[in-house]
């Protein structure tokens, strides 16, 4: 696979298209926006937590493929995860874009289509930008 | 294409390292000249032999090192004056760049001359550098801030310019060509606008100096600001001109060494303009690079530089129309060789990773003008000329366009 196909790997390219977990909650919930201002990548999460697991959680937000397909794979792995799971996958997926990850990629699903991203240091910040966001989300919840 | 070129730009490649057969870079076609231009080797010799020959602090010791330094930096800023037409050197003052200098002005001479209730006037065009200043000049002061809005395809009206300018407004501050839209101002027209309603005229020129000749006693402009990395020359050296009565009354910027002439506990009196804006040691190795590099312009000849720039353009407005659902916005066909375009629904950021793994550089994003970014939609790509760049990196911009297009065809 040429690097270019690695990032741009059907299963990015398909969240992209078909964004999952796109959408807005009702309160109660927490919002936590992700903005990168040099290219004006743009990730809103809702999110709502019960008895220490994300009930639900939804993103808006206006990007590049790489930065709505990573939110819509993020909602989908989030539902019903507990707030250390959630916390866990986040530093997995750090890991992973950056070219550090160790260990099974199998259990990360449509995640580890992610990896493409190590090769292309300036999109890094695309890839996170959701994470960061419900990384910031959790510290809320406290 | 039937366009005839009056400028040979392999031959302009020669006088680049970057381009050169050794060059870890000799395989990029660098678009991006907007942000940066390449340097010749006739400036990064110059640097390079200033600070292995002739390196001293200025106007400082009492020995033969300083004084040569010092009278390169102060043929630096002669060649300066020279190169845009002002009446003296002492209307020149170094910065660290465009942003530096206007930041200046706002600061020293808005907070002096700008009081509450008065205006400025900025285009919805602007670069960060000449916005956020007056932004935050204006909330300081209490001072309005009005936005000259453009037209649908990237320009600005003058006679939109006559409905905003009042007798409260001092200052319109305006780009010279748009380092989004390639739009040409007619900075002389806005200047001559602006001084009938008895407000002064800044002109950014980050974008002009290295593309076409500006001349600012033609213009007549009170100030002007340049950088001189976009200039072919070294990064950390920028200029402010401004007209030398305006200088005498603006107070000092940074203080410090250098620019006082006496210093008492009971008494301070600055230096004359241009040292009494120039607070410690200056960017000495780059004046003389920025030297060197407006030397290699007029080798070329600013004319020859912007009627080559012109064709060049032409090729590639042509070229870029040919590409299915690029839309590209600013003016057409009478713009500067700067393109910034969408293609499809493809985001600007996965064009610039498509072509990027092609080896052609351009950017993406909001180009530090976020306000005029969301007038056009959000992010763009931005592909720029410079001297050195012809036909066939036009040619390998539009083949990784379609490659873009291929793989993000269904999207
Ligand atoms: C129109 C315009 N003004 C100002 C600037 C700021 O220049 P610098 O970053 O060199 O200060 C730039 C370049 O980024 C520009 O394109």
């Amino acid at each position: 696979m040429t690097t270019l196909n690695e990032l741009y790997q059907e299963i990015i390219l398909d969240h992209y298209r078909q964004p999952r977990g796109r959408g807005e909650l009702e309160p109660p919930k927490i919002t936590q926006e992700g903005f990168n201002p040099s290219c004006g990548d743009e990730v809103i999460l809702d999110l709502r937590a019960r008895d220490g697991r994300i009930e639900d959680i939804r993103f808006r937000g206006r990007g590049c493929s790489i930065s709505q397909a990573s939110a819509s794979m993020l909602t989908e792995a989030m539902q019903g995860k507990t707030l250390d799971e959630a916390r866990a996958l986040i530093q997995q997926v750090l890991a992973l874009v950056k070219g550090e990850a160790e260990g099974d990629l199998d259990t990360l699903g449509d995640i580890a289509a992610l990896a493409g991203v190590r090769h292309f240091p300036v999109r890094v910040k695309c890839a996170t930008l959701a994470w960061h966001a419900l990384d910031e989300a959790l510290e809320q919840l406290g | 294409m039937t366009t005839t070129f009056t400028l040979d730009a392999r031959e302009i490649r020669r006088q680049f390292p970057f381009f050169q057969p050794h060059s870890e870079m000799r395989s990029v076609v660098y678009l991006d000249n907007a942000a940066t231009t390449q340097k010749p080797y006739a400036v990064i010799e110059a640097v390079s032999n200033f600070w292995a020959h002739h390196n001293a602090n200025v106007h400082r010791g009492g020995h033969g090192a300083g004084a040569k330094a010092s009278e390169l930096y102060e043929a630096a800023r002669a060649r300066v004056a020279q190169f845009l037409n002002a009446r003296e050197p002492a209307e020149i003052v170094f910065t660290r760049g465009t942003t530096e200098a206007i930041n200046l002005v706002a600061s020293s001479w808005g907070e002096a001359f700008v009081k509450a209730g008065d205006e400025i006037i900025v285009t919805e065009m602007e670069h960060h550098a000449n916005l956020l200043p007056w932004m935050r000049l204006a909330e300081k002061q209490g001072a309005h801030l009005k936005v000259w809005r453009i037209t649908d395809d990237g320009r600005l009206n003058l006679d939109d310019l006559e409905r905003l300018l009042t007798e409260r407004t001092r200052l319109v501050a305006v780009s010279h060509i748009s380092n989004v839209l390639g739009t040409v101002n007619p900075v002389a027209a806005i200047c001559q606008r602006a001084h009938a309603a008895g407000a002064l005229c800044l002109v950014d020129a980050a974008q002009s100096v290295a593309h076409l000749p500006v001349d600012v006693r033609a213009t007549d402009c009170d100030f002007l600001a340049f950088s001189g990395h976009k200039a072919y020359g070294p990064t950390g050296i920028g200029v402010l001109y401004a007209k030398r009565a305006l200088l005498e009354a603006t107070p000092p910027y940074h203080v410090g060494g250098g620019m006082v002439q006496i210093v008492r506990w009971d008494r301070l009196v600055w230096a004359e303009p241009p040292a009494k804006f120039e607070a410690g040691t200056p960017p000495i190795g780059e004046a003389v690079g920025l030297h060197a590099a407006l030397d290699f312009i007029d080798a070329i000849g600013r004319d020859a530089i912007e009627r080559y720039e012109r064709e060049l353009t032409a090729y590639a407005l042509e070229r870029l129309q040919e590409v299915p659902d690029l839309r590209l916005h600013g003016p057409i066909p009478d713009r500067a060789g700067i393109f910034a375009f969408s293609l499809g629904e493809i985001h600007p950021h996965d064009i610039a990773t498509v072509l990027d793994t092609r080896d052609v550089a351009i950017r993406s994003g909001l180009h530090c003008a976020h306000p005029l970014g969301e007038r056009l939609g959000g992010a763009t790509a931005r592909a720029s000329l410079a001297i050195y760049n012809d036909t066939q990196h036009i040619d390998a911009l539009i083949d990784a366009l379609h490659e873009a297009r291929r793989i993000f065809g269904r999207v």
